[in-house]
């Protein structure tokens, strides 16, 4: 009986000192385990031209223009966390998912003339999951433009039913 | 007898009634028709209701389906190490033979969820994120998640001492517990490029209904299969051993004979 139950102090003391440990290790990592740094944190701690990091924000609303440089589609577009603003620069083609007001996530270096010369762009998928009629219906009444932003509170559209007569 | 698992008649079992082997066959023998007879019925319902008669999404449209494979088996990935855990914490208190067994077969059952995950994941990242993977913090600990699964497996193999092998597997599940607080939160704690949860979170899920329940029909049929095969596996290891014990115990009377 006090055998098992020495036993079972032990492991909850080996728990509680991995824990501390795991969560010390983790706070004092906190830095180098972000995948992007947002515009803020560029405008914070400027990165030099030499150094390629991952930016990662939302695609302003009106801010993306498509052209064609030398046979090659080029993207220019501002990303923002809502505080700060970075101009992106991107040769190649867009991830499916990319479109104005979506997370981005864009792999480069800034430019001397603060633009982001980005070498790869990757689509940042937000948590929420709608149907298109309910996305429809939610644009058209006015509650959302996909542009600008992510959904409204998931609690006002989670259960609507727009072919039914719901909403 | 010492180096057998369950001597046939040791004084100990009786205190513990489902330390028994015996009753532990009768009753898991009565309930697995069930649980796997439920797993059906419910992978028979809930499968064709995701993946045929659910709504795309507005967004992702057909390639939102990938979901209701993924979801759940990045569920059972986790729920199940827990289980690993928690199990392995008991056989290390209470020194229970049969929590040892239920370890050794639980791994590679959690490991096989835990690649489903990380495969159905890279199958959707691609024609979403526009990437197969990538290095952030949420798939980072899910191959790690994947690696302890397959350390565990391998490690309770690899001792010729099976009692010192489910030792070793069940400090190593402990260890890598800490791991399971990392994947769950990796997405609220650091920037990743995998988005945050969808259900569990403060609000109202951010999935619509029409996509939601059918994920958790697909998660509760895909819950009783994963209970169903760990407990098969689990009565086959517990038949396994019995058979090696008569086995020892015939070959000892004909030496001694």
């Amino acid at each position: 009986m006090t055998r098992k139950k020495k036993r079972l102090y032990l492991l909850l003391l080996c728990a509680l000192g991995l824990g501390s440990a795991t969560a010390l290790t983790l706070t004092a990592f906190q830095d180098n385990l972000v995948f992007f740094r947002s515009p803020s944190d560029i405008a914070r701690d400027v990165p030099g031209p030499e150094r390629a990091f991952r930016l990662g924000g939302l695609v302003e609303t009106g801010s993306l223009a498509r052209s064609t440089e030398a046979g090659r589609p080029l993207a220019r577009f501002v990303v923002t966390d809502g505080a700060h603003q970075v101009t992106v620069a991107f040769g190649g083609v867009l991830p499916d998912l990319f479109r104005e007001g979506q997370g981005v996530v864009t792999l480069g270096k800034l430019g001397r003339d603060g633009v982001f010369q980005a070498s790869e762009v990757l689509a940042r998928h937000d948590e929420t999951y709608m149907p298109p009629d309910v996305a429809d219906a939610l644009r058209r009444s006015g509650h959302w433009n996909p542009n600008q932003g992510a959904a409204p509170p998931a609690s006002s559209w989670n259960t609507l039913q727009p072919g039914r007569g719901g909403g | 007898m010492s180096n057998a698992p369950f001597p046939a008649a040791r004084p100990a079992a009786a205190l513990h009634r489902f330390a028994n082997p015996g009753q532990f066959l009768r009753l898991s023998g009565r309930v697995l028709p069930w649980l796997a007879g439920a797993a059906v019925l419910v992978l028979a319902l809930a499968l064709p209701w995701a993946l045929a008669f659910s709504p795309p999404d507005w967004q992702q449209g057909e390639t939102v389906r990938i979901m209701y494979l993924h979801v759940p088996m990045a569920w059972l990935g986790m729920g199940g190490y827990a289980g690993l855990a928690l199990t392995s914490a008991v056989a290390l208190v209470w020194r229970h033979p049969l929590a040892d067994l239920a370890c050794r077969e639980l791994s590679p059952v959690g490991a096989a969820v835990t690649a489903l995950c990380l495969a159905t994941g890279s199958l959707w990242g691609k024609p979403m994120w526009g990437t197969w993977w990538v290095w952030d913090a949420r798939l980072t600990s899910v191959l790690v998640l994947f690696f302890l699964w397959l350390g565990h497996a391998a490690l309770v193999r690899a001792f010729d001492d099976p009692e010192r092998g489910a030792r070793m597997g069940a400090i190593l599940a402990l260890v890598g517990a800490a791991n399971l607080p990392v994947v769950k939160f990796s997405v609220d704690w650091w920037n990743t490029l995998h988005q945050p949860a969808s259900l569990t979170r403060v609000n109202a899920p951010a999935l619509h209904v029409d996509i939601l329940y059918p994920l958790l029909a697909c998660t509760l049929g895909f819950s009783l299969a994963f209970a169903a095969v760990v407990l098969f596996r689990v009565r086959a290891a517990v038949m396994e051993r019995r058979v090696r014990a008569l086995q020892m115990a015939a070959a000892r009377r004909a030496e001694n004979s």
